[in-house]
């Protein structure tokens, strides 16, 4: 029997990025927030410390800060016609959990998405006509726009202390900065980075081919800050040691350098960690949500009921809550009927190498997770698609995170996988590589979606959730075009020698590709295509709010956190100035 | 690249880092103790090639055989050379006999729930077995196989032969596929071989000074606009102590 608990104002589920600002802004409110996570709490000191975080193996490679899938994994597809079988270990993709969520492991590439992602469809139909599009697609327009969510990207760059060189300011274009980037009121709060010797190389060749190289946006910081929490950040060291790992240095925004300690300092705001919640419980008519159930580390059960609850869990925890919970009608692939776990999309990658001289010294194990150079010119609709018969595009950046060996230890093609010739190539090449990334926008598709497992349970005897998903024809035609243009520039940087490898079906999921998984509960202006409202509201349960990527109708090309971080002020806005005053519907 | 180590003294190492980076070294220690540790390792660190069979393993996991399959095996996946010594002489064997029979080898971070299915390319290892299930399995039914002439006692061409059979075709080892055996084998020599020297491979840091990476150290914040310099300090393992030297834990389990 759950034991039921006091009611409080505030429930979130899960205490990351979207959780940690959420409550926030509802603590200040006076509100009793209660944060429920599943992971442990973990903090700077003494978890990310180093000599013991700088440790490939244990972090890097057996994924020492992910989920533990031996509790919940996924399963995954590439089409309706194939078995879904459990990710039995962590590899596409690497979902975070504890205090901070994946933020904690994240690289910190900080974007905003532009204006023309916000109303894709109206943007893309207007420009190349309503039959362009592959008829597999289904892109959506977001129900909110750039203009609307401008304060809040501002918001979130300075609560994390972004360090990058503005493009547009209010309609000016700036000098160094990217000229393809919305307007923004105002510059970065920090400057950009250093550039490595790998992102000057690009840099030079992307001049020289007429392209506009600017520096990656990044919120490992170029210098000390101190945010408008109060939070202190220092300047980033370059240790290498970045994506899958904590920052010893508070020089990484995640949760517990930019906001945690402002909330968790405030009377009215209770986390509790090793709190796996299972569902969220409605009333008789479905119309509002009255609790959430959950289980503690020593599998105890609980209840607790909340007059607001917000789903905090990343994209796709997100959407296996709403099924787990009923709320919404699933949606059926066959029919292109209902709405929770439609429009799943992701990341489309691929890459170039270019092999330099013994005299070259790249040192790619200097490098931050976000201190690349990158051009935008073949990024979302930047250029004319008229001819190409695709949407969307890709930024290609020398984006290098780390030289640690076990994963990074590049050879030119052709050479064995092993052997005495493998051995010879790697000490010849590592300090002389460099790699691009072409990282390409996915766009929704019909066939792409998430739904319950029939078959494979969590710990708890729940459903897994399950992942169907294969890039579409039209992003495998953008990857392709945008990889040879990322070849150019691979030539281009004159190295003795260079390869490009465009992204092929199927999406596997044994490759790290990103961690963006985004849609399955998406936002929109329709009951009939979107799950949550442009305020990210449940449409079926009003005093539910689901923030995270899973609210993008499609993914662009740009690394998601940034946008999450707006999406969430934006909520965050909403709940406090709209819906707190008058709850119910905020759209009807 | 080049066998620096043996040919160069520590000094001249030394001198050359400070040339090259005007002395803005900065690592996670104080320049003078960096520089100072720096010297001491170039001292200890043995020849590149130190002839292998010099320390003997004691395995508390693999037996006698497997241990035969798994050190013949890893000198030909990662052979020495006239630089540079291989997975012998990095201890990669002890690497496996610590993770096989850890956590890891029991198959911590591992979803195992039933029903198995093989699965198609893209949905990765679907098999029940831990990885210590998997090559006690594996390296049973190759000893089977190899019932004649055990694949320690062949020629080295012989070895390359079947240690390409194994990740080309499908052979069934006892219910293992060989190339799933095999790109085990493989991944666990690549991380017996680069991982920090804590988990008992890479012993003296021998891959990290072949490539140049410097391991654990913490800060490049003053040289990382330098563009082109040639890092050649000694590497840092994250288990070393102010006197350089390394303390290896059997058993460090990567679940938290
Ligand atoms: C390796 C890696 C690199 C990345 N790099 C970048 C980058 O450079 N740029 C970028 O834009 N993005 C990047 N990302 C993505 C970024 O980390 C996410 O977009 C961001 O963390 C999302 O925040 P969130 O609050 O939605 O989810 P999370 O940060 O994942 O937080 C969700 C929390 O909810 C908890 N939770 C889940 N389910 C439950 C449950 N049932 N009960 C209780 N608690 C639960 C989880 O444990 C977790 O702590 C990266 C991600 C990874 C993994």
């Amino acid at each position: 029997m759950a034991t039921k608990l006091k009611p409080v104002d505030v429930v979130t589920i899960g205490i990351g990025m979207t959780g940690s600002i959420l409550a926030r802004e509802l603590v200040k409110k006076g509100l009793k927030v209660v944060g429920l996570e599943r992971g442990r709490y973990v903090d700077t000191v003494p978890d990310f410390q180093s000599p013991n975080m700088h440790d490939e193996l244990r972090y890097a490679v057996r994924k020492g800060m992910m989920q533990d899938n031996t509790k919940e994994t996924v399963t995954a597809r590439n089409n309706l016609d194939e078995t879904a079988l459990p990710i039995r270990r962590w590899d596409s993709f690497l979902p975070g959990t504890g205090l901070g969520g994946a933020m904690n492991h994240w690289n910190g590439q900080t974007f905003r998405f532009q204006v023309a992602d916000f109303i894709y469809k109206t943007h893309i139909e207007k420009r190349y006509g309503k039959n362009f599009l592959d008829p597999d697609l289904q892109i959506q327009d977001w129900g909110v726009t750039y203009d609307e969510l401008e304060p809040h990207f501002d918001r979130f760059e300075y609560l994390c202390g972004t360090s990058g060189t503005a493009g547009n300011i209010k309609g000016k274009k700036q000098a160094g900065g990217n000229p393809f980037e919305a307007w923004r009121s105002r510059g970065y709060p920090t400057p950009a980075m250093k550039e490595p010797y790998f992102a000057a190389l690009f840099r030079k060749a992307a001049n020289e081919l007429g392209y506009s190289p600017y520096p990656q946006p990044s919120s490992n910081l170029s210098q000390n800050y101190t945010n408008p929490e109060g939070m202190k950040l220092f300047t980033c060291s370059f240790c290498g040691f970045c994506e899958r790992f904590g920052c010893e240095h508070f020089a990484k925004s995640s949760p517990q350098t930019i906001i945690y300690p402002v909330l968790a300092s405030h009377s009215n705001y209770e986390p509790r960690f090793g709190c796996q919640v299972l569902k969220i419980n409605l009333d008789s008519d479905k119309k509002k949500a009255v609790s959430v159930s959950y289980v503690d580390s020593a599998g105890r059960e609980f209840e607790q009921p909340a007059d607001l609850i917000l789903l905090t869990a990343f994209s796709i925890n997100n959407v296996r809550m709403m099924l787990l919970s009923r709320i919404g009608t699933p949606y059926d692939p066959k029919t292109g009927e209902g709405v929770v776990g439609r429009n799943y999309a992701y990341q489309t990658m691929s890459s170039a190498q270019v092999f330099y001289d013994e005299n070259t010294n790249i040192n790619p194990f200097m490098a931050s997770g976000a201190n690349g150079t990158m051009i935008d010119d073949f990024g979302g609709d930047n250029f004319d698609h008229g001819k190409h018969k695709f949407i969307g595009g890709s930024y290609i950046g020398a984006i290098m995170t780390n030289g640690r060996p076990i994963e990074f230890h590049p050879t030119p093609p052709g050479t064995p996988a092993w052997g005495l010739e493998w051995k010879k190539a790697v000490a010849r090449h590592y300090n002389h590589t460099v790699a691009l990334n072409v990282h390409g926008s996915s766009t929704a598709s019909r066939g792409n979606y998430l739904d319950l497992d029939p078959t494979y349970k969590d710990a708890w005897g729940l459903p897994l959730l399950r992942i169907t998903f294969d890039f579409p024809d039209n992003d495998i035609r953008m990857a392709n075009f945008v990889t040879e243009k990322a070849k150019g520039i691979a030539q281009q940087m004159k190295g003795k020698t260079f390869v490009a490898t465009p992204r092929a079906k199927s999406w596997t999921t044994t490759v790290y590709q990103t961690t963006h998984n985004t849609g399955g509960a998406v936002m929109g202006s329709d009951p009939k295509t979107s799950v949550v409202n442009r305020y990210l509201q449940s449409w079926d349960v009003p005093n539910l709010f689901v923030v995270g990527a899973s609210a993008f109708p499609q993914n662009s090309c740009y690394n998601p956190t940034g946008t999450v971080g707006a999406l969430t002020y934006w909520a965050a806005d909403a709940i406090v100035n709209k819906y707190l005053k008058n709850p119910g519907k905020l759209v009807t | 690249m080049g066998d620096k180590e043996s040919k160069d003294s520590g000094l001249t190492r030394r001198e050359a880092i400070i040339a090259a980076t005007s002395g803005l070294l900065v690592a996670a220690l104080p320049v003078t103790q960096a520089e100072a540790q720096a010297v001491k390792h170039a001292a200890k660190a043995p020849k590149a090639g130190a002839s292998p069979g010099k320390k003997k393993n004691v395995y508390i996991f693999l037996n006698k055989n497997e241990a035969a399959f798994i050190e013949a095996a890893v000198a030909r996946l990662i052979p020495a050379d006239d630089q540079w010594g291989g997975a012998i002489e990095a201890d990669v064997p002890n690497y496996f006999d610590k993770q096989l029979g850890g956590s890891w080898g029991a198959g911590e971070r591992l979803y195992r729930s039933g029903p198995w299915k093989a699965g198609t390319k893209t949905q990765g290892y679907q098999l029940p077995y831990t990885p210590a299930e998997l090559f006690r399995t594996a390296l049973k039914a190759i000893d089977t196989d190899l019932k004649k002439t055990p694949f320690a006692k062949m020629s080295t061409a012989d070895q390359d032969a079947y240690l390409h059979k194994l990740e080309k075709e499908d052979i069934d080892l006892g219910g293992v596929p060989s190339k799933v055996f095999f790109s085990s084998l493989l991944q666990m020599t690549m991380e017996g071989f680069f991982s920090d020297p804590v988990y008992g491979g890479n012993r003296d840091m021998l891959s990290w000074r072949m490539i140049g990476f410097p391991g654990a150290y913490g800060s490049y914040y003053d040289i990382v606009d330098k563009h082109g310099i040639k890092i050649d300090r000694a590497p840092l393992s994250l288990a070393e102590d102010a006197a350089g030297m390394i303390h290896q834990h059997p058993n460090i389990p990567a679940k938290q």
